[in-house]
This record gives C-alpha cells, structure tokens and sequence, in this order.
C-alpha cells in the first residue's frame, strides 16, 4: 500500500510531505526530484528504481505523487490520487500551490483522514465536510452525540449522505454532458467516432430521498444484439457508488439514494449512430517547397433552433511558417507561430449552416527537407440542448416518506474538447 | 465553501529557539489560543520544508493540554513525525494519549489508537495494546474500523507480540462485524499480514467469502478493493462454487472507480480457471471488454494502467476485445506513454480483417515526431508483416514509402524489420534489395548495420555487386561492435561460398577470418572465426551445405506469452506487476508470489501449465523491531526467492487427459482456434527451432517499461 504521500510544486519544492510508513525517510522526496521533476523527459507516470514505485499525476503546476515499497494496486494509488484533487477542489475551489500552501494544515488532516497506514479510507467528500472543517471552534466542540453521527455515517452503507438534510425547496438538476471523440482520416472516412457521457446531477433534495432515473438506453452487451429502433445504445455505464448496481444488473432501474449537492451519477460510452454535429472539409495544397493554401470549410448539422458555441479550430502549419494570410467569412482567425497553428475562433454558428476559411501559409526555405508531419485539425465546441448519441432522460422519480413535491431540471451538453480531430 | 486559508505565509525557514521562544511567549496572554495555533502551523510547515523540528519535542507536547482539536491533531502530526527519535521523551505524553483513548467521543478515540500506533516503539506499544483490544470491540463501528488498521500496524512493527496479544483473532472475529467498512479494513489489515513472509496465513473458506461478498454491497469502494482483493485467497473446491461467485461479483465492473474494475476483472479471471461452464466463462470475457475500454476515458495514468493489464488479458483470452481495435488507436496529444501502449495492443488484435486499417493508423504515426513512438511504429508495421502474410505485400511497400522520407532512424528501423520479413518469406520479396542497399550510407546504428549485413550475405549470390558492398562494409571491421563484426565474418563467409570462384572474396574472406582470430579479443568472435576457418579448410563444400543451408521461416509465436506465465501474471492485474508484466517477487523486495492453488475444481489445461511458488523458508534470524531507516532483509533470503520456479515437464502433457472437445470452439477461424481459452496447446507447435529463442524477437521489445535499478537500490536511502 501507499507507505509516502507528497505533492511537489514546479521547482520541486516539498508543499506537503506524509509518510505513512516507517520504510522510508522523508529523503526519499529528493529521488522524485531527481527522477521526475528535474528530468527532462518524464515517460511514465510510474517509475519504479529497485523495489521503490513513485506514482505521479500532474495538475497545472502541482505533482500530486505517492510512494509504495511493495507491489502496490496501481490503479488504487492513481484513483487515490484523482480523489485528493477532487477532494481539494471542493474544500479549496482549486487546487494549485497557493491553495495548498494556505490550507496546508487542512491538508494534512484530510490526508490523515482518508488515508490510514496507506490504505484508502471513506473519501466522500459531503462526509468530510461535517468533520473536517477549516473554522477550527466548530471541530473543537463536536458534541459527541453528533460525532457518534458522523461516524455512523462515514462507516454505513449511505456513507455519501447526512440524513439530516432539509431544504426549502427541493430541486434536482440533471446535466447530461457528452464528450464526443472523433479521429477522421485525410480521405473523410469515420476512423473512430464515439461519445463519453456523464450525467452529472445536483441533488438539493430533503431527507433521505430514493430516486429512480430512466433514459432511452439499451445497454448492449453483445455486438450481435445491435440493430433495434429507436433506443440509444450504451456500450458500457458506470455509476456513482450510491447506485445499486444489483438492481440494475437485474431490470435496467437505476435507483439510488443521492449524495447532498453535486456529484456525477453515471458514465456511459456509446459507439454507435453518433452523429457527428460539426463536419470540417479541409482542403490543403503544398505549392512547391515555398507556400501552403488551405481551404477549410465547417457545416453545422443539426436542427436550426440549435446553436453551436464556442467553435476553436486549431490547424496546424509547417513549422518552417513565416506568415500566415488568413480570410474568414465569420469569427476570427490568427497565426499562432509559437504552437505551429492558425487559431480560428467563431463564437456562434446556428445549426444548418456553413462558414469558411481561406488561407495561405508563405514558408521559408530550409536545407532539411523532412517531410511535415501534417497534425490533425482540431475542433473544439459546445452545442447546448443536443445529445449526439441522442440520449434523452425519460424520468426522474423522487420517493421521500414525507412525500414533498420536488422540482426537476434536465440540461443536455455536447462538446468536444482536444478529442475532434480531422487529418488532412 | 468554506472559507479560504491564508497560511501561506507560514511557509517559512525559522530558527528552533525562534519557534521555543514563540512558544514560552504564547502561553501568557493567549486569548483563543491563536499564538499557540499560529507558532504550531509556522513549525509544521518547517517539518514539510525538511526542516529538523524534532528538538521542540518538549516544547511542542506542552500544547497538549489546550482543549483544541486543531492543535491537537498538529500535535500529533508532530508526534508521528518526530515520536520514533525520541523514545527518552515519550513517556510524557503517555497521560494525554491514554485519557484520549478513554474519551466519550468516537472520533478522539480512533485519532488516539491511530497516533499511538504509528510510533512504533515498545513504550507506546505497551500502552496501545490495552486499549485497542478494547477499541476493536468498541460500540462504534468508525473506532472498531481505525483498530483494524491499527493491528497492520502492530504487527509491522512486531509481529510476534501482535501475535501473542491474540490480536490476529480479533481481527478474525471482525470479518463477522455488522459494518461493511469494519469487514473491509479487517480484511485489509489480514491481507497485509498474511503477505508477509514470516505472516499468519490468511485463507478464506467458502462461508467466509460468502459473508464478505454480503458486505461487499455496503462497502465504500476501496473497501470493495480490498474484499474483491482477498478473495484470491478462496479456492473453489467445485466448479459451482466458482460460477456462482463470479456472477455475483460480476456487477462491480459497472463501477466508477476503477481500482474496483480491474480488481473485480482479476477475480473473474482468478474464479474461471475454476469454472466448468462454458457459456459462463464466454459471457464473463464479454461482460470484460466495455467496462475495460470505458476505463479509456479515464486520465492518462489509468489508461495507461488499464492499456497495460488489456495487453496481458488478450493473450490469456482472445475473445476480449476481439473486434475493438480501433477504440486502440493513437490520438495526437494522448501522452507518449499510452501511445506506446496503444501500440503494442494494436499489434496483437491485427489480423487479416483488419490489418489495412491498422496498417493504415501506423503508417500515419511513423510521420509523427516523437522519434521512440516513430520507431516502434516502423517495427509494428514489419511485424504486421510476418503476422499477418495477406497483408505482407501492403506492409512491404509502406516501408519502402517510408524509406523513401530518408528520415535516417525510419530507414534504419525500417531496414531491421525487412530483414525479419525476409526470413518470414524466404524467396519473395529479395527484388527490394536494391532499393535498401541504396540506404547503406545512411545506417549508423549496429542493429541496422547488422540487418543489411546479413541480407547482403545471405542474399549475396542475388546481388552482383555483393563483394564489393561487403569489402567496403569490412573498411570498419576493427572499429565497429561485436555486433556488426559477427554479421561480417558470416556475411563473408557466405559470399564466399555464393561465389568462391572469385578471387576477390577469397581475399576478403581470409582477411576478415585473420582479423576475427587474430586482432580482435571477443571470445564469441574469435570462436565463430576459427569455426568457419576450419569448416572451410576441412571441406568447402561441406561447410557451404552447413552454412548455407535451409533455415525454417520464423514465425511470430515466440513473443507471445506462455499460458502458465500468463495464468499467474494475471493474478496480478491492476498491480506494478501487471504493468511491467513481471512477478512481483522478480523486482520488489520481500513481494508475495502468488500461484493458482490446485484444487479438484482447476480446468485440467490451468494445471498442466501451473507454474507453482515456493514459499522461501523462514530466515533463521530473530525479528527485530525497526529502528528509524530501512531494515536490511537478509542477503540469502533475495537469492532464494529470485531463484526461477522450475519448469513443468513436457512429458507430462502427453499424458494429459483430452479435455471435451467443444465445438464451438473447433469452429472458430484460423486467428483464434489455436489460441483459445481452454483448448489445449497446439499439437507439435515449438517446430520452429526459433520459437523459444529470446533473441528473435527480443528487441522488439526494448522499448517495454521496467524498473529501473538493481540490488543497489536501498543505498540510495
């Protein structure tokens, strides 16, 4: 199990140290500084010298990296680390070296907390939050009536939720976000178009509310079994610990008993029938040795009331570019010489719609002929309302004992983020 | 939220009699305690800096009579940082530590036993055993929980008193807790221990596992992880047994974390080694493959993970992930180390089906800059080659496109998997030579040296101008690496058998077996000169019978995995063993090997090919309580559990009973038949003398992550 806890900022600076075990010292920090930090070319994020293993995660400036001395769970350590970021994004509102130099005793209470000799302990955060707190009077003077309620809670089966919840108005928000993942080749065929879906949801429900959520889904198992109407077709989901899986695995219900506040419920991965909402047509001529002319042209394809926001394209230049001369019919468009790219941004394009760029990158000569790697185009965007699995939520149901009326809100999110990419 | 902190201006290097002194003058006048709160943080930052607080031992220990929790548990920090160098010391905060064992609250309870027993020192110790006996029958289930661990501790620190103190069976009696978590830290606590090699054994019976898997339902997830962990230590004694497990834990590969994922996917393919129905072992490989290609989506250290342990599983069962190639595929900014990952499983799901399509992805890397993922693509698309013959022809012409870019290490790469290919399919693609010769020049690296060597040798009486390639290559000899200079003297030999008429290579050839004799000190270079000096002196044509003679066409079975290795690496999944797919016991110290347990209920084929452990015998020396720094394992105790397990005995395959043939199975295509689940091995397979030979394909797998660091490794601490 995990026997040292560290996070390092940038210049290798030790910002927390925990050693959970007696099998190191605390110089073992400096072998990560060695090894990692200082290292020009870091190619895992596990490096293993005789039996010691330094796990590391990278967040903006931050390492976040643990220590084992035995054939540790690999995965369990990086799901670990995952969740002290999570953990510290909901104490902190970030996680960056100021948020853990100014909390830092915090930290170590939390660290203290989920992690005992190593070994993971409850992590749920809406759990935390009722102990480990940073106003200090209010742990000092834990009743211990209440502290017997609190333990209750971080060991039970419901370990995500108080019990003692109340609100007004009870709401629950549903947002149903997809990433959508799509690598076209030159030639315009679909090398790979998928979509990862989370449903992310804010639960602002009284008491001990159990719920029942349907979608449109068809899990599908066997790929022989494809081929029905109009149900989407999830190849896989994965769920919130608070869902029973066994009721799942038995009718396809999904029920649970929310944590308080926002969590993600579900993930699902679907393959197929994606419809790709952005198509980008690129054209691009090398002439001679001394000039590139692009010809891009992006075509929204979805219902016209829809609207795609945010639309980035990113496309790549040679990297002997001297100037890039760029028209555009609609947002903007600019050479970026230290990436290698020409940013076009467009902040709206209503659905149905084309618009295009015309470009012409002058080159310089060089001596080394190696050939351009050619990089795909990529295309970030958002279109609000849309699903391109075409997933829909049919239901939320909401069961209390003092039976309130709740009120529910579903949002749909298609994006893609560094994963749309078009090679030309 | 709450509200933010400021204590980054704590974060600062202070002098010991500066933090004394801010101390002694807090203790008049402290309204709220914040003198004491503020002086306390300035000296935790100084521990986190590296900074020796350890002389405030005094000092600090004072603030533990202010009724605060925040200074209490900085108090502690304090102690489980510095308790260990001062055992002289510690007797005074003994009182606070056993009042705070007896407190009304749960939570100060469990943060006493949890302090105490990370100061692994007789003095505590003494006080701690008393009272955790009593915490792990506390009314509250978070202290029972806390205690759990707390005897992992204990026993870490000595085991034998943790025994005497009949703490183990305590510990027994809490897998029978009412709380999931209770069960779930106790059977981490029992699984720390019994992986020890001086450890109580820790075994489960099927009653036992059955109540663990009834609070598998209730546990936090890492609580999953470790129950899902230990069932390793059940053996199903009837087939039954297995599958009735197996489809209850099969759920847990729905969930999110995905620690409990693969955990869940070890035990599956732990409890199929035990199961007799087949339909259920085909649904539980189709039930893996969303659940591991979800894991994807996850960051890049878990795919990395995951990628690594999907290379292991599809070459223990094929039907995984079959048809999903392309979820495999190279993004632009996936971080290198998935992209070589990616790879390598790319490579081992190719066949004839989709074999352009991959071949058409690799072509499009090896254009990419990274000049590690460059080369193994290069190296993957020769050796789609020599898998996959329908696509051998395409192959062929994407690496001479490629040599074309005169990118010098893609020609160099490229150069070393041809020659692979030409041993694959002797007398089909020679007409390429001169393409490659054109590329001499630009080779600088012994391995494609060597490679183009070797074709001109072995091809020599195809290429007219052999001789005079070969004497100019000879130009070096004397400068160049054992390497090169073994493909010389037997290129040379073989050019001069092709062709012994002509005086030319008489002359070469003699001066290359004088140099190899003569001038140069590699035993293995001068033994193979002599060989051939006196083949040739004895009888030429003879030694061009032996030399040139008909060698069988290397096949790709030799990089694959034999089922007993995999069997048993695969109990490792989700661990550093399943990343750098090695035993554990191989590469970490004092590691736990692990073996599949023969049982009447093991698949006959698991058995045959069952690779056993043994347990290394006790060391002769008494346990001694660590001291601060590592202890030492005795140096005997390394050799013997590094000593290679002994191989099963061909013969006893023979004697094997035929498993029922299943027809399904039979039926399968070519890609499969012969690597299917519970088939037995191909009959006669190892025909090719190069099958079990490291050295074919061994350089292909070069690049394949490792530990790094040998024995030496503790120096560094």
């Amino acid at each position: 199990m995990i026997s040292a806890f560290f996070i390092f900022n940038q210049k290798g600076e030790v910002l927390i140290s925990r050693l959970y075990r007696t099998d190191f010292k605390r110089s073992i920090a400096d072998v990560f500084r060695i090894q990692v930090i200082s290292s020009s070319d870091v190619r895992s994020p596990i490096i293993t010298l005789g039996s010691t293993s330094f796990f590391h995660v990278r967040i903006g400036n931050l390492y976040v990296v643990a220590v084992t001395k035995n054939n540790a769970n690999a995965a369990l350590v990086f799901e670990f680390c995952y969740r002290f970021i999570a953990i510290s994004k909901a104490y902190f509102g970030k996680i960056d070296e100021e948020a853990i130099k100014n909390n830092f005793v915090l930290v170590y209470e939390l660290i203290d907390e989920i992690c005992d000799f190593g070994y993971p302990q409850n992590s749920e955060i809406d759990t935390l939050k009722t102990y480990i707190t940073t106003e200090s009077v209010v742990s000092s003077i834990i009743a211990t009536e209440e502290s017997s309620k609190i333990t209750e809670q971080a060991t039970g089966a419901t370990s995500w939720r108080r019990g003692d919840v109340k609100y007004k108005k009870n709401e629950a928000f549903v947002d149903v976000v997809e990433t959508v993942n799509l690598n076209m080749s030159a030639k315009g065929t679909v090398l790979r178009a998928d979509v990862d879906g989370h449903i992310q949801m804010r639960a602002y429900l009284s008491g001990t509310p159990e719920c029942k959520f349907g979608l449109n889904d068809k899990l599908v198992i066997d790929q022989k079994d494809r081929g029905s109407i109009d149900a989407v077709e999830l190849d896989d989901c994965r769920f919130h610990q608070c869902v029973r899986l066994h009721d799942f695995n038995a009718s396809r219900t999904i029920s649970f008993v929310p944590p308080d506040g926002e969590f993600e419920l579900m993930r699902y991965r679907c393959t197929s029938k994606i419809k790709l909402p952005l198509r980008v047509i690129p054209t691009v001529h090398e002439v001679g040795t001394s000039q590139v002319q692009y010809t891009i042209t992006i075509k929204t394809v979805f219902d016209n009331k829809l609207a795609a926001t945010n639309v980035v394209l990113r496309i790549p230049t040679p990297l002997n570019t001297t100037t890039v001369d760029c028209k555009v019919a609609a947002g903007k468009a600019k050479y970026v010489p230290a990436e290698n790219v020409v940013v076009w941004k467009v902040p709206r394009i209503q659905g149905g719609q084309e618009c295009t760029l015309t470009a012409t990158a002058s080159l310089t000569s060089t001596t080394t002929r190696q050939v351009w790697a050619r990089p795909p185009i990529d295309v970030d965007f958002q279109v609000l309302m849309l699903t391109a699995s075409g997933l829909e939520v049919r239901f939320l149901k909401v069961f209390e004992k003092s039976n309130y009326h709740s009120v529910k809100w579903v949002r749909y999110l298609t994006k893609a983020s560094g994963s749309y990419q078009i090679r030309f | 939220m709450t509200q933010p902190g400021q204590d980054a201006r704590f974060f600062q290097r202070g002098k010991i009699e500066e933090f004394r002194a801010e101390l002694q003058a807090a203790e008049t006048k402290d309204k709220k305690f914040t003198k004491r709160r503020t002086a306390l943080k300035k000296i935790v930052a100084n521990i986190t800096m590296g900074n020796d607080m350890s002389a405030l031992f005094t000092d600090v220990v004072q603030c533990l009579g202010i009724p605060s929790l925040e200074i209490k548990k900085m108090v502690y920090l304090f102690l489980t940082s510095y308790g260990r160098s001062k055992p002289d010391q510690l007797h005074l905060v003994i009182p606070n530590f056993l009042q705070d064992c007896n407190d009304r609250n749960p939570l100060i309870r469990a943060l006493a036993i949890r302090t105490m027993s990370y100061i692994p020192l007789p003095l505590v110790m003494d006080n701690l055993s008393e009272n955790l006996r009593h915490c792990l029958k506390d009314r509250d289930p978070y202290v029972r929980k806390t205690a759990a661990i707390c005897v992992a501790k204990l026993y870490a620190a000595d085991p034998r008193r943790a025994e005497k103190a009949g703490f183990v069976e305590l510990l027994r009696d809490l897998l029978l807790d009412s709380n999931a978590t209770v069960v779930a830290n106790a059977v981490a606590a029992l699984s720390e221990i019994g992986d020890r090699q001086d450890g109580v054994i820790f075994k489960l019976s099927l009653p036992v596992a059955n109540k663990l898997l009834t609070a598998l339902g209730e546990s936090s997830e890492w609580g999953q992880i470790y129950i899902l962990d230990s069932l390793l230590r059940y053996v199903p004694e009837k087939n039954e047994d297995a599958e009735i497990m197996a489809e209850r834990i099969i759920v847990q590969l729905q969930h999110a974390n995905s620690a409990v994922v693969l955990t869940t996917i070890k035990i599956l393919l732990y409890l199929m080694n035990y199961m007799g129905n087949r339909q259920l072992i085909d649904t539980c490989c189709k039930k893996m493959g969303p659940p591991l290609v979800a894991l994807l989506s996850s960051g890049p250290e878990v795919q990395y993970v995951a990628l690594r342990n999907i290379l292991l599983i599809i070459q223990r069962r094929s039907s995984v992930l079959r048809n999903d190639v392309r979820v495999f595929f190279c993004k632009y900014n996936d971080p290198i180390y998935v992209k070589l990952a990616k790879l390598e499983i790319m490579y081992r799901l190719a066949r004839s089906e989709n074999a352009s399509e991959v071949l058409a992805e690799l072509q499009e890397y090896a254009t990419e800059v990274d000049v590690d993922f460059v080369r193994k693509a290069v190296r993957s698309i020769g050796r789609l080659a020599i898998k996959v013959e329908s696509a051998a022809n395409n192959c062929i012409q994407v690496l001479l496109e490629l040599i074309d870019n005169k990118v010098s290490y893609v020609v160099q790469e490229a150069i070393i998997v041809t020659r692979d290919i030409f041993r694959r399919y002797p007398g089909q693609y020679e007409g390429i030579i001169p393409k490659l010769c054109e590329h001499i020049d630009q080779l600088d690296e012994p391995e494609a040296k060597a490679a183009i060597i070797w074709i001109i040798g072995q091809f020599a009486n195809r290429i007219d101008n052999a001789d005079e390639l070969v004497d100019d290559l000879l130009y070096t000899f004397l400068e160049e690496s054992v390497e090169v200079q073994l493909a010389l003297l037997t290129a040379t030999v073989k050019l001069f058998l092709y062709k012994s008429k002509v005086d030319r290579t008489k002359e070469l050839v003699h001066k290359v077996l004088k140099w190899a004799t003569e001038e140069v000190d590699n035993p293995d270079l001068r033994d193979r000169g002599f060989m051939y000096w006196r083949l040739l002196a004895i009888n030429p044509t003879v030694a061009g019978e032996i030399v040139l003679s008909e060698k069988p066409p290397i096949t790709t079975d030799s990089d694959r995995m034999d089922r007993g290795a995999l069997d048993q690496l695969l109990l490792h999944t989700g661990t550093l063993g399943s990343i750098y797919h090695k035993n554990p016991e191989t590469f970490i110290r004092n590691a736990t090997a692990r073996a599949l347990t023969d049982s009447p209920a093991l698949n006959a084929h698991s058995r045959a090919v069952l690779i056993p452990v043994h347990r290394a015998p006790l060391p002769d020396q008494p346990i001694s309580i660590p001291g601060p720094g590592p202890t030492e394992p005795a140096a005997d105790l390394i050799g013997s559990t590094s000593e290679a397990p002994p191989q099963p005995q061909l013969e006893t395959k023979t004697e094997l009973p035929e498993p029922p043939e299943d027809e399904e199975g039979a039926k399968e295509d070519e890609g499969s038949a012969n690597e299917d689940e519970d088939e037995a091995p191909a009959a006669g397979a190892p025909k090719d003398p190069y099958s079990n030979l490291d050295g074919a394909f061994g350089s292909y797998l070069a690049d394949q992550p490792r530990p790094m660091g040998g024995n030496d490794d503790d120096i560094l601490f």
